[in-house]
């Protein structure tokens, strides 16, 4: 699905760890994010007393997702708006497409939205003549270069300076060839300078939504860099586009969710632009759009409502479970093979194109549980991936190797007369391949192991078999 | 108090030593101990790969042979995650079993936890000249809340100046099959994990679960970096002197 590559994760990852330009540009969400974020945590006592209240409005909104979804629904129809129910991704795609037809639109200015990329938007508008140009620095930067995004709100963070540096003088080719492109801020300058026209000639504008408000219809986006509002005021025609979950019930629940958010994906106490975007212009407004769509994709997410996986669906995509996770430090996003990476995206993954084509994605996990502590809505991540685990088993797609282990370790751990003898010969077995090193540098069928460190030996007698003695 | 003692199967079979200091600990800190003779594994292997029918099975096993007395004592923050957090999760939806895994969780202590509980710091007799570098297992860490615990165990040693790794939250890379599963990124991690025990200058690692130790020193020793490393349990029972994890069998060395 969408040329998904999570069943290769494995494969992936070894590429990514040999990749030095990615490994170099990796080296920013280790230390930066990570650093950021606890400075605004300890600056904030009563930070998790927030967490638990940011935890308590998404579960609370999801019980009653119907509900909020009709209301909310309602509201964009009293303020002059549509909102289009999409079930799935083509759906999604062709309905967007309609709206941008109707609108007889050439160009389309984009702000970030993750479900844009679920849905392989740009492509399909691409593909029928329409030409998408996205306008968050990140965004613009991986779309130059072909790529998607590796991080939910840092999407070019796998690529260098320098790399940007390239990829501006490959494609701004009317700019002159011999300017110094050094500084951060001399490319955001010149991206800034190209996307200027770009913003003013657009027929549409599609941006993301953080959440939903279901009080008052809003779409409520945050950036940091203005794109969004420009996206979004300056065509005559908006879309949000924006996943069922996106909800929230009231303008006081998102402020809670917004304190939140900042502070675990920059470590900002709030991002600096947050925007409310209601429906089209009124009568006496300075600007904003003719027309205002809200795109709501299912995407498979309301099978998962009532079930052990609906927490979940509690993210507010902050991207802080990413940052912390040792697997997405090492190996950066595209590893994981689809739109969502890191832990977060290894349990949305297997939920939305299937355990069969996302497999590895559970596995890749340490279950350190760093995730689940930084995450702002408490999102029990190890225990839903240890579920996912639990699915792969069941339908059997966890690996012949790792079922037959499994059945021979537990043929034997349940028998303990059997196992004392399998475990006393075992030390002796490896006290005896070690000899006088007392560590061994390679063993059969331990390549996993042994292929990067050394295996400490035993001293040879087990625990069980001195004990007896003793006794 | 009775405390009975799960061993553990990475301490069975490649540390024995661990289990006698703690039996040892645990007696001088006015403790009976009880080894519970059934006792295999905790089963935590096959909770971590969804094979929930065979965690049930096991961990009824445990249940059954460990509930009988007061206390639990485990010298492994993931083990002891297993039994205190786990267990519960593992019997959803049986409600018999469910009770007995809630009432095991409850009396079950990784074993610096229910030293320090019992005040142990003040009666440490071990002496250890120099620097020891902490590393936190993530389950002793974020499962069983064991941070303090170790700590002032630790420095009750004579002598031995602690040294807390730069990031203490981050894992070491070992995640049982994870280990083996994924073995460049697991290296990837426990790289980073070796240079921050460098850093500390010390020469000796210590750690509450032997999972991260075999891993640890493991690369420290594929490496070439020298840094012994030993379970809490044995530098608090002064059993520095025997050979460190991996360290060659006759290798007995006095202090240095």
């Amino acid at each position: 699905m969408n040329g998904a590559t999570s069943e290769n994760f494995s494969a992936n990852a070894r590429a990514a760890l040999a990749d030095r330009q990615l490994q170099a540009a990796l080296g920013n969400v280790r230390v930066r994010f990570v650093q950021r974020r606890a400075r605004a945590v300890a600056g904030l006592p009563e930070f998790d007393a927030l967490r638990d209240a940011a935890r308590d409005i998404r579960a609370h909104t999801l019980s009653h997702l119907d509900l909020y979804l009709e209301r909310f629904e309602a509201k964009v129809i009293e303020n002059g708006g549509r909102v289009h129910w999409c079930e799935t991704a083509d759906e999604a795609r062709a309905t967007i497409l309609a709206i941008c037809r109707e609108a007889g639109a050439r160009t389309v200015t984009k702000g970030k939205t993750m479900i844009g990329e679920e849905i392989g938007i740009n492509d399909h508008l691409a593909a029928n003549g329409i030409e998408p140009i996205e306008t968050d620095l990140g965004e613009y930067i991986v779309q130059l270069r072909g790529e998607t995004p590796s991080h939910l709100i840092a999407p070019a963070i796998h690529v260098t300076k320098k790399q940007v540096a390239e990829t501006f003088r490959r494609h701004h080719t009317t700019l002159d060839p011999a300017r110094i492109l050094e500084e951060p801020r001399t490319l955001l300058a010149e991206a800034r300078e190209m996307l200027r026209a770009r913003f003013l000639a657009a027929d549409v504008g599609i941006t993301g939504a953080n959440f939903l408000v279901a009080e008052t219809g809003q779409g409520v986006i945050v950036t940091n860099e203005g794109n969004g509002d420009l996206t979004q005021t300056l065509p005559k025609v908006q879309i949000a586009l924006a996943s069922i979950e996106k909800m929230v019930p009231t303008l006081e629940d998102a402020s809670v969710l917004l304190r939140v958010l900042a502070r675990s994906a920059t470590g900002q106490e709030m991002s600096v632009y947050t925007s409310f975007t209601g429906g089209p212009r009124r009568a006496g407004d300075q600007d904003g759009p003719e027309r205002y769509h809200v795109v709501i994709l299912d995407g498979g997410r309301s099978r998962y409502l009532g079930t052990e996986f609906e927490p979940m669906l509690r993210c507010i995509r902050c991207a802080a479970c990413l940052n912390h996770c040792p697997v997405y430090q090492a190996v950066g996003g595209h590893a994981y093979g689809w739109v969502y990476a890191g832990p977060i995206g290894s349990v949305l993954t297997p939920a939305l194109l299937g355990i069969e084509h996302a497999a590895p994605l559970p596995q890749a996990s340490s279950l350190c549980g760093r995730c689940e502590s930084v995450c702002p809505v408490r999102i029990p991540i190890p225990a839903l991936l240890r579920r996912w685990r639990e699915v792969a088993h069941a339908r059997r797609v966890d690996g012949v190797r790792t079922r037959w282990a499994l059945a021979l370790w537990a043929f034997a751990a349940t028998r303990p007369r059997l196992y004392r003898r399998v475990a006393a010969g075992t030390a002796r077995l490896l006290a005896l391949l070690a000899g006088r090193n007392g560590r061994i540098r390679r063993l059969p069928l331990a390549g996993g192991w042994t292929g990067v460190r050394d295996l400490p030996a035993p001293a040879g007698t087990s625990f069980f078999a001195q004990w007896q003695r003793r006794r | 108090m009775t405390a009975a003692l799960l061993v553990t199967c990475l301490v069975d079979l490649f540390r024995p030593q661990v289990g006698f200091a703690a039996i040892a600990l645990l007696e001088k800190a006015g403790c009976s101990v009880v080894v519970p003779p059934d006792q295999t594994c905790c089963g935590q292997p096959a909770w971590n790969s969804g094979d929930r029918a065979t965690a049930q099975a096991l961990a009824r096993r445990v249940i059954a042979a460990f509930e009988p007395y007061e206390r639990v004592v485990v010298p492994s923050g993931s083990c002891a995650g297993m039994l205190h957090v786990h267990y519960p999760e593992v019997f959803e939806g049986d409600d018999t079993w469910h009770a007995r895994a809630v009432a095991l969780a409850a009396k079950t202590r990784e074993l610096t936890q229910y030293l320090d509980e019992l005040g142990a710091s003040s009666s440490i007799g071990a002496e250890h000249d120099g620097a020891v570098a902490f590393h936190d297992s993530c389950s002793a860490l974020r499962e069983m809340n064991a941070v303090d615990a170790p700590r002032r165990l630790l420095r009750a040693v004579r002598g031995l100046d602690l040294r807390n790794l730069a990031d203490p939250q981050a894992c070491c890379g070992f995640g049982g099959t994870f280990c083996v599963k994924y073995p460049a990124i697991s290296d990837d991690m426990v790289t980073r994990k070796a240079a921050d025990i460098g850093a500390t200058g010390a020469r000796t690692l210590a750690a509450c679960d032997l999972g991260c130790l075999l891993n640890i020193a493991g690369k420290l020793s594929r490496d070439g970096i020298s840094v012994r490393c030993f379970h809490v349990a044995e530098l608090l029972a002064g059993m520095e002197n025997t050979p460190a994890i991996g360290e060659p069998p006759d290798s007995r060395r006095t202090a240095r």
